[in-house]
Parts: structure tokens; sequence; C-alpha cells
């Protein structure tokens, strides 16, 4: 059992509900939530205890809604949170940082969300963990399942490219490829998670599976040695991601780790092809209109966000902004950020850059403001987006040539 | 008898349409409406509806053929 959790609570109506695999209030249909008690934790917690835990998301046990005895660990989480000097001299920022969470174990931050879900899927005592996945939650699901000698079942479109799916199938997840468009297979797998007991991530297992989101803001104030950023800037597909580490950084005061209030700045990324969330702040609205999503950023791409309007409060409260980047700005982004930082990340990382960018130049960050840019998945999952950067010298075998090809060259690239 | 939890999301040229009340009556579905925001620029619903299951599955491809979003109450599942 979760030491700390009290019961699943409607983030609408405030109803109360014993923890289960639930997500959906029976009364308003409103989305549940872990609700705990933080006096308890406040009693239990420590700076010291948190650094004495493992390099890893359960290092904040005590913040999670699980028991942390028996986690499915593949040592998701702890991961590198760089001064990023070289970007931010390009950018005019003094004070950057980027968390890279692109080094998970299956190259993604999905491995926070599906530790705390896989945890709790054997914790109900499910057999079968599942997701509808275009890349990444996918890989995360199938590399979990294993550790935990589960079961995986991994619905997706059927005309998805299958190096996507590689990193889903090599961990022996069973592919279900459903043949029709977007829409067509986000209903069915609704359909299907009302009625197999499996353990669906972002389903059933939603009130714990964004959880674990929350550790990429707990995890950046421990590592600013116990310090909040100024500004958060933050990829938007669901918009669990962005409301959970504020909710994190939050959390971090209501126990007693940190002193309130929170100063960070949230800031929403999109790409413009699917910016539901972006759009909605910009115009000053919480109500998002749905979008088809038509983006290279494919990881983001979600039309019809489960957690926009929370993600908008987020960046209202906090008094942060939102930014948009062009579709063309998604591969630029991912090009500065490695040839800056030595960091190869996909293309939500590239959208991300690219927004840091935008608020820059528009006056939403200064100069010497502390700011965290998080990449959260692996260049190589989106090497297709920035093929152009690969034109080699051609040359046959002999010094001649290799020196004319090398001063044909301009002198930034000698 | 069949029920499925839904999300309408209407754009401004609709919000004014009777559709919901229109749908309970052409395809004999019981309509029971939990959260709602509607506004003049856009509008959306949550609700339930109750009836045969083939009706439902009329009914709902009726509304997405007058130009309302339909979408389960859980938002997209497919994630990247």
């Amino acid at each position: 059992m979760a030491p700390f959790v009290t019961c699943l609570r409607c983030r609408e109506c405030a109803r109360e509900y014993p923890v289960e695999p639930l997500n959906v209030c029976d009364f308003c249909f409103g989305p549940l939530e872990t609700a705990y008690d933080y006096e308890a934790i406040a009693r239990a917690t420590s700076r010291r205890r948190i650094a004495n835990g493992p390099l890893t998301i359960w290092r904040y046990r005590d913040l999670l809604p699980v028991d942390a005895e028996n986690a499915i660990d593949i040592h998701a989480g702890f991961t590198p949170l760089i001064k990023a000097n070289n970007l931010g001299r390009v950018l005019g920022l003094d004070n950057l940082y980027l968390k890279n969470d692109s080094v998970n174990p299956s190259f993604s931050f999905k491995d926070r969300v599906v530790s705390v879900a896989a945890t709790k899927a054997l914790e109900f005592g499910f057999d079968t963990l599942s997701c509808a996945s275009t890349g990444n939650l996918a890989c995360a699901v199938g590399a979990h399942a294993a550790r935990a000698g589960m079961r995986s079942v991994v619905f997706m479109p059927a005309d998805l490219e299958a190096g996507k799916i590689i990193g889903a199938a090599i961990y022996g997840s069973t592919l279900v490829a459903v043949q029709g468009g977007y829409d067509e297979v986000n209903r069915l797998c609704s359909e299907i998670a009302d009625s197999y007991r499996w353990a669906f991530v972002n389903i059933n297992m939603r009130p714990f599976y964004a959880e674990g989101s929350k550790t990429l803001g707990l995890e950046v104030a421990e590592q600013l040695g116990w310090r909040f950023p100024d500004h958060a800037i933050v990829p938007v597909a669901s918009g669990a991601l962005l409301s959970k580490i504020w909710k994190g950084f939050n959390e971090m005061v209501s126990v007693g780790l940190m002193e309130g209030p929170v100063p960070t700045r949230m800031h929403a990324a999109q790409a413009r092809g699917c910016s539901p969330v972006v759009d909605a702040f910009n115009a000053g609205e919480e109500m998002v209109m749905p979008v088809r999503p038509n983006s290279v950023a494919k990881s983001l791409a979600i039309g019809n966000p489960a957690d926009g309007i929370y993600a908008i409060r987020a960046m209202t409260s906090s008094g942060g902004g939102a930014h948009g980047v062009h579709e063309e700005e998604v591969a630029q982004g991912m090009k500065l950020l490695a040839e800056t930082e030595g960091i190869f990340t996909e293309t939500a990382g590239g959208v991300v850059i690219s927004a840091l960018k935008g608020l820059t130049e528009r006056g939403a960050i200064g100069r010497d403001e502390l700011t965290v840019a998080y990449i959260t998945g692996n260049g190589l999952k989106t090497q297709e987006v920035v093929g152009d950067v690969v034109h080699p010298l051609a040359i046959r075998p002999n010094m001649r040539e290799f020196e004319e090809a090398l001063h044909g060259l301009s002198p930034s690239a000698r | 008898m069949a029920n499925q939890r839904v999300k309408f999301t209407f754009p401004a040229a609709l919000v004014p349409q009777p559709i919901i009340y229109n749908l309970g009556q052409r395809f004999n579905l019981v309509t029971n409406i939990r959260r709602a925001d509607v506004r003049e620029e856009m509008g959306w619903v949550i609700l339930e509806l109750e009836g045969d299951d083939q009706e439902i599955r009329q009914g709902v491809a009726w509304v997405k053929s007058v130009g309302v979003r339909v979408d389960p109450i859980s938002g997209d599942v497919i994630e990247g």
C-alpha cells in the first residue's frame, strides 16, 4: 500500500473515491486524481531522506501513490540537469539549464509515469499492461512490463512506420495495429479499457500514472540545490506533464521541503500543427478547442488533451506563458540544441528549444533568470526529421582530395 | 440497453441548435448531461447516452455529421 495516499478525488467536484483502478468521477465524469495526507508526509520526509534514496524517481517515494518497496524499477529518473552555457549564449540567457530526460532507460520521460503505473497495476493484481501509442509510451510500457513479468499489449494506428514501434516490440509486447484513423484507434481503446480487466496506463491507471511526472519537478528543484527555477519550459501534449510539474513544486512546499510560494512561471511549448493548449491560453481561454493534429512533432500530437485545462490553470496561476512554434522551427530547435550542447533530442525537444527562443525574444524570460527547459525524448526516435544534416565530404582515399574538400568548407566548419 | 459517455464540442454556428434534444428524439436515446460549458463562440457538453446499442452508434454518427466533434470523455488516449 501507499502509506500517504488517502483517496482518489475528482478534480472537478471533489467527490472522493477509494484507491481503485478508476479514472472518472461517476457523478460529473470529471478526472480523478490521487490525494495525499501532506501532514503525514511532512513528518516522514526530509531533504536528507531524499538525498539518501536511490538515484531514480523512487527517491521521491513519499510523494508517489504506490508501495515503493515493490517498485517496477528500470532506473527511470535522476537524469542530468545541465547548465547550458553555449545555448544560453546564443539565446541571450545567462542562467539556462536543460533537464535531459532523453537518457531514461527507454529514452523518454515516459519511463517515469509508466514505472509508477506498472507498480500500481501489480498492486491491483493486473497481469496485462496496455496503452495506445505512436512511440515513446509504447516503449516504456514494453520495458516495464518485461521487468514486471507482465504481458503487454500496445495499440497503434496501422499506418505507423514500423521503426517507431521497434522499441516496444523488442520487449515482447503484443502489437495491435488498428486500421482506421487516429480517432478510431482512440475510441476503440477507450471501449477496450472498459471491457477488459487490463491496466491501461493512461486510462484506468491514469490517476497513478500521471503522478510520475511530478518527479520532473521535484528532481529539478533538488538538482538546483533545493531551489525553484524562475521559469520552466515544458512540452505539452495531454497537458499532464506541465500540470504535474507544477503540482510537484507546490507539494514540496506543502510537505515542508521548500519555502513557498513557488516562484516558477510555467510555460507551454507546442508546435503549431497541434497547439490547442497554446492557442486557448493565448486567447485568454480555459476552454480548449480540440483540433485535428497535423504536426511533425508526433509525440506532442494530442488534439483533444485530457489535461489541457489543468495545464492552462497552472500557466495562469504561475504567471507563465505559451508559445507555438512553426513546424519548420521544430527541426531547427533540434539542430540548435545538438550543435550547442551535444544533446540529440526528438521533435518534442526541438519544440521546446524553439519555444524557449521565442519566449526569450519576446521578453518573457529575462537574461539573468534561472530557466529550465525540459528535454523529454531522444533524437534517435525521430531521425527522419533531421535527415538533411547528412552531407558527407565524398573523397577518394588520398590526402590531396581530403585537403581540397576540407578547404572547400566554410571557415567555421573546418 | 447500452450506455456511452461522450464529450460533444460545438463550433459557434451550432451552439444555438437543439442538437442534444434532437439526438434524443430521433434515436430514442436518454441524454444525461453531467458537465458543460457553453458560450457564444463555442461549447462543450459531457453527457451519457443510454439506449439501444445500434441507435447510440447511429445517433453519434448523426451528431458528427452535423458538425459536432465527438470524443471519449477521457480525452485522447493515444500518446506519443
